[in-house]
C-alpha cells in the first residue's frame, strides 16, 4: 500500500467486519521523538488468544471467501521496516486494538496520504458505525467524534449527500489546520 | 481565512435533508464500492472519491456506500449500481478514469456500459 491511510482504512474495515459500533482512531506524530503512532481501537467481537497469535500470519484468515488475510501482515511489514512494530491486543467480546509505530523520518515510511478519503470511505459503510478521530502533530490536535455529528443530524444518515460533503470538507479543514510543511 | 465548519451547519443540513429523505430512500440510486484489503490495494478508495466528485460535479443525488470483500479480489475495484426497478449491475476493475463514463452513460442516459459489466442481479 502506498499510503499509511490505506492501511488505516483496511484496519477500520476489519473493525466493521468484527461488528464494532464505535472505533477510536488515534494518529500521533511526535516529531521531537521522531515517532509516528497509529492506534485503532474498536468495540467489536474481539478475538481469543489463539486467533490473535495468528492474526499477523498472511495465510490465516477467519473468512471463507478466500484463503489469505493480508491486511494486518502488510501493515506490520510496513511498520517493521521503519524501525517500528505492530501489535494486536484483543479481548473476546470486548474489542480489539491495533497499534502500529514508525520512525517518523524513516526513508521507507510511506506518507500518511489521503486520510480524509480513508475516513470518509469508512463512514460510508453500509452499517452505521461511530468514529472518534484524533490526529496530533506535536502539540497541535484535530479531533472529532461522529457521535456529536449524529446528535445534530437525528435520523439523517452520515451517507446523505449533503452530510458526506460536509464531513469531507470538515476533515479537510481540520487536517489543514494542524499540518505544517515539514510533516509530509 | 474561511470560517471553520461547525456542527451548527448540520442543523441546516438536517432540516433540508428531512424534506427529501423519504423520497431518496424509496426511489434513489445506490452505488456500492468494495472496500476490503483487495479493493483498497487495487485503488477502491480513489475510485470512490472519483464517484463522489463526479456526482457532485453533475449534481446527482445518489447514495454511496462501501462494503467488504466478496471474494472476487481480482476484479476489484468492484462497483455496484442499484436503481429502483432495474437489475443491480456490477462493474469490475473500475479505475477512477472510468467513473465519468459510467456516471454519464448509466446514471444520466440510462445505458449500462456493457463492456465493463462483470455481472447483474435481477430484482425479484
Amino acid at each position: 500500500m502506498r499510503e499509511l491511510s490505506l492501511h488505516i482504512l483496511d484496519v477500520l474495515e476489519n473493525s466493521l467486519e468484527a461488528g464494532a459500533s464505535k472505533v477510536t482512531l488515534t494518529i500521533e506524530e511526535d516529531l521531537t521523538a521522531d515517532r509516528l503512532t497509529i492506534a485503532i481501537a474498536d468495540d467489536g467481537r474481539g478475538m481469543d488468544a489463539e486467533i490473535v497469535s495468528r492474526a499477523l500470519d498472511p495465510f490465516f484468515t477467519t473468512r471463507t471467501t478466500r484463503h489469505v488475510g493480508l491486511g494486518l501482515p502488510l501493515f506490520a511489514a510496513a511498520a517493521r521496516r521503519c524501525n517500528g512494530d505492530l501489535t494486536v491486543e484483543s479481548t473476546l467480546g470486548e474489542g480489539t486494538t491495533v497499534r502500529a509505530t514508525f520512525q517518523h523520518s524513516h526513508i521507507d515510511r510511506a506518507p500518511l496520504g489521503d486520510i480524509r478519503n480513508s475516513v470518509l470511505s469508512f463512514l460510508l459503510a453500509t452499517r452505521p458505525v461511530d468514529l472518534h478521530y484524533i490526529h496530533r502533530i506535536n502539540d497541535r490536535q484535530f479531533e472529532f467524534n461522529t457521535e456529536d455529528v449524529r446528535a445534530e443530524l437525528g435520523d439523517i444518515p452520515l451517507s446523505h449527500p449533503a452530510v458526506r460533503e460536509w464531513l469531507s470538507e470538515f476533515v479537510a479543514e481540520g487536517e489543514r489546520g494542524i499540518a505544517t510543511d515539514s510533516d509530509r | 481565512m474561511p470560517k471553520v465548519k461547525s456542527l451548527e451547519d448540520l442543523k441546516r443540513i438536517r432540516e433540508e435533508a428531512q424534506k427529501d429523505l423519504k423520497v431518496r430512500l424509496e426511489t434513489g440510486t445506490t452505488i456500492t464500492v468494495g472496500m476490503g484489503t483487495c479493493g483498497i490495494a487495487a485503488g477502491a478508495r480513489d475510485t470512490m472519491h472519483a464517484i463522489l466528485e463526479e456526482l457532485h460535479k453533475r449534481e446527482i443525488d445518489a447514495h454511496v456506500a462501501t462494503v467488504g470483500c466478496i471474494g472476487m479480489c481480482s476484479k476489484e475495484p468492484l462497483v455496484d449500481i442499484e436503481q429502483a426497478g432495474y437489475p443491480r449491475i456490477t462493474y469490475a476493475n473500475v479505475h477512477p478514469d472510468m467513473v465519468p463514463r459510467i456516471i454519464e452513460e448509466h446514471l444520466i442516459k440510462g445505458n449500462v456500459v456493457q463492456e465493463w459489466v462483470f455481472g447483474r442481479v435481477a430484482r425479484d
